[in-house]
């Protein structure tokens, strides 16, 4: 394909490469460290699931007991094999004998570490049978009910009561919507554990828990059939828990999850070595499951100015890119994050969000590119706003974007009401069905300003990287070259749930789910 | 002919004010909304039963649409029988002459002869940024610089989901002048629950009469701040020389130039 930017494919490859080196230097500090959640993650998979008498999740009780006895670094893989072949009890009744305080993992006789393995591994396999019946359920959805077009109607919901949410969803996919995302409420991304049940009380959204994931997964099936289109559920795998939900989310077939490389470190402060050791986890099990991720480089957006900070946005793409290689997702699953949030009063704001986004289409032609509404400079003025998206839509459809966040005419006002989701599907479908075509139809001029934006800032990102991979990923960010945001290396939360492995630990799910085990 | 259309220089009765589209007190409003009904003549008839309720004259309803699970959204158009006096408004706000960047930094240095210091985040469970950043960063919002770019002024930005015990140590810490709190998220009165919090904490810890406490936000009005018992509420469309400009000239006002340190 020709590019419509004139882009230098030389400068498209170092900036790749240059991504490439990044993630590989990380993978080799991932591949010796594991996490409290990377673990907790491993029992949930393993069927570990309900709290103990003071609501605490069972897969924390277990590892926090392990961790207290020194036993993290082997892996909760082997401890539960072991306790598996000396008790004969299955990974569910073993953590439950853990919580009622009758069985101390680490002090039972122990076997090798084949052994446990071996022993583990009946359950691994039941795990991911589970897990592959899901995604065949969505191919099986997808070949009968059919799907919307893209770029697909992304809407919120976030009522705070997953029962409200359901009714919201459910009117959002009869006026069009293709995914529903259900808004978390806020500060579970630095909560360390996952929250048990359905709720009914949350601020700002529900719990991302798994019975709130399956309370929508099944309302979205029933409207999907009514309606005779799949309906995709998106929550969010980021936080201090960001492997645990990607599993949940496997397990309850979740279509899409919200899910970055580095979100975590620079925007909620958790500790750059948690953050990039429960990514690899995370984003292993959502390339395993057929999930489409959706980085967060739309924050950067916010934090920093659009305008001035567009080059770290194709380079958090660059790296988020090739991090997913390694945990084997498909290109169609990357869900690269960008956003429209130039101040709208910058002369040929346009032209510029028009070169960001047919951009980011050149570099990455097979993504399914997640494109970010206005929301900085959304004011309360409903009727400036309505246009504002309009003009977002327009570029979306023009360089054929594939999950378009519809922008909301009360943002900076409330969180959606019926009829800003209603009014805002409209204005979508107007615009990708009068402008269909339009980027076929469209060339732009050679050296003209979207050219030349195009290729500065992809030039800029190519030296950005080049200068992360000298330095390393986590010195870069302890500079504040990303968001505008300085993270020390040991500082933030959730360092104290780091640990080396030992040389007789083992994951069993990673090489499985990385070789597309059943 | 109606009283008002007999003269387009009608003259307006500040004591009477009502709602203008074209003509003066032609009363013209419009609003939008959803009721749970199915689409349809009824739907339509109960929405302007409902508006008519509300005081308005020969409710139209423009536009109906079916929001497909029993839900029908509304645009109506009409005219506000109601009036009010405007002569007798009386609103709360920050009352202070609002300087420039470059003014706050002159105005601190002959005033104050030290450098004003100010901590802020945004606190609780709020997770946005935006309104903290807008103030306090170098970069500030829509061309207007943040307190990092003030002369004399040393701005400490903690971010969000800041505990307020901390944004308090904080403030000991640097011995602040101003505590400034951000909340965006409101969703059922969490952040006067935040603020109330906060305003009880800077209080059990014996300082609240040696500091400013100032909140800010999309839905934050001076008026509410004051209810709270803050000094001050930052609003919509307030910037860091509002900010800036309110605390330099209450340090001034209560003779801070020389106060002890919080500790």
């Amino acid at each position: 394909m020709k590019s419509k930017l004139n882009l230098d494919p030389k400068v498209v490859e170092s900036a790749r490469n240059h991504a490439r080196n990044i993630a590989h230097d990380m993978q080799d500090f991932i591949d010796r460290h594991t996490t409290v959640s990377t673990e907790r993650t491993i029992l949930r998979l393993l069927g570990v699931d309900g709290i103990d008498d003071v609501e605490t999740p069972l897969p924390n009780v277990v590892v926090d007991h392990i961790k207290d006895a020194g036993g993290l670094p082997r892996g909760v893989a082997y401890w539960i094999g072991n306790a598996m072949i000396q008790t004969g009890l299955q990974p569910q009744e073993l953590a439950e004998k853990v919580a009622a305080g009758e069985l101390d993992l680490t002090k039972l006789p122990t076997a090798t570490a084949k052994e446990a393995e071996e022993a583990i591994m009946p359950a691994v396999h039941e795990a991911l049978h589970k897990i592959k019946a899901q995604t065949k359920k969505r191919e099986e959805y997808l070949a009968r009910l059919g799907e919307g077009r893209k770029p697909y109607l992304y809407v919120i919901v976030a009522t705070g009561n997953i029962y409200e949410d359901v009714i919201q969803a459910q009117a959002a996919a009869r006026q069009g919507a293709d995914i529903i995302a259900v808004i978390r409420s806020t500060a579970q991304s630095l909560l360390d554990h996952v929250p048990y049940g359905p709720t009914t009380e949350g601020f700002g959204g529900t719990w991302a828990t798994q019975e709130n994931f399956r309370i929508m997964r099944k309302a979205l099936d029933e409207v999907g059939e009514e309606i005779g289109k799949y309906i995709r559920l998106c929550n969010y795998s980021s936080g201090m828990c960001m492997p645990e939900i990607a599993a949940m989310g496997a397990l309850e077939r979740l279509d899409v999850m919200l899910n970055d490389a580095i979100y975590g470190i620079l925007f909620r402060d958790i500790n750059m070595q948690r953050t990039i050791v429960d990514q690899f986890m995370s984003r292993v099990i959502i390339g395993y499951c057929g999930i489409i991720f959706n980085s967060g480089e739309d924050n950067y957006l916010t934090t920093d100015d659009a305008y001035e900070a567009a080059h770290t946005v194709t380079a958090s793409q660059f790296i988020n890119e090739q991090f997913a290689v390694l945990a084997n997702i498909q290109e169609w699953q990357m869900g690269l994050g960008h956003a429209f949030e130039m101040d709208p009063d910058i002369e040929n704001g346009f032209l510029y969000e028009l070169a960001q986004a047919v951009m980011a289409r050149e570099i990455f032609p097979n993504a399914s590119l997640k494109y970010m509404p206005p929301t900085k400079f959304m004011t309360g003025n409903i009727y400036k706003g309505h246009i504002q998206d309009a003009l977002f839509n327009l570029v979306a459809v023009w360089s054929g974007q594939s999950l378009q966040l519809l922008g909301m005419l009360t943002e900076a006002v409330h969180t959606p009401h019926m009829q800003d989701r209603y009014l805002s599907i409209e204005n979508a479908n107007y615009i990708f069905n009068n402008c269909r075509d339009l980027g076929e139809e469209v060339e732009f001029k050679e050296g003209g300003i979207i050219q030349q934006r195009a290729q500065t800032v992809l030039a800029k990102a190519d030296a950005l990287l080049a200068e992360v991979e000298k330095e390393g990923l986590f010195s870069t960010i302890e500079q504040g070259k990303f968001g505008g945001v300085k993270r020390p290396r040991d500082g933030g939360k959730g360092l104290e749930g780091v640990c080396v492995k030992d040389d007789q630990y083992f994951n069993p799910f990673i090489p499985l789910m990385l070789g597309g085990a059943e | 002919m109606s009283e008002a259309a007999k003269t387009a220089t009608a003259q307006v009765d500040l004591t009477k004010v009502k709602p203008y589209g074209d003509t003066l007190n032609d009363g013209m409003m419009e609003t939008m909304f959803t009721l749970p009904v199915p689409y349809g003549e009824e739907a339509n008839e109960a929405a302007r039963q409902l508006v008519k309720k509300m005081g308005w004259e020969e409710p139209n309803v423009t536009y109906s649409h079916d929001m497909g699970n029993g839900y029908t959204f509304f645009v109506v158009y009409g005219k506000c029988q109601h009036t009010v006096d405007f002569t007798q408004i009386k609103v709360v706000k920050v009352d202070v002459e609002v300087m420039d960047r470059v003014e706050c930094g002159e105005y601190i240095a002959e005033n104050i002869g030290r450098p004003v210091v100010v901590v802020g985040a945004s606190t609780g469970s709020d997770a946005h940024t935006v309104g903290i950043d807008a103030i306090i960063n170098m970069k500030g919002f829509h061309g207007h610089f943040g307190l990092e770019r003030f002369k004399n002024v040393e701005a400490y930005n903690l971010g969000s989901q800041v505990p307020n015990e901390e944004l308090i140590a904080k403030a000991k810490e640097v011995n602040a002048d101003a505590i400034l709190v951000s909340q965006t998220v409101t969703q059922k009165d969490i952040h006067i629950i935040n603020l109330t919090n906060m305003a009880e904490l800077v209080e059990a810890e014996g300082i609240r009469d040696k500091i400013l406490l100032c909140c800010g936000g999309p839905r934050i009005s001076h008026e509410l701040a004051q209810e709270l018992g803050y000094d001050a509420g930052f609003g919509p469309h307030t910037y860091a020389e509002h900010v800036m400009s309110y605390i330099a000239t209450e340090i001034v006002k209560r003779g801070w130039q020389k106060r002890p340190p919080l500790k």
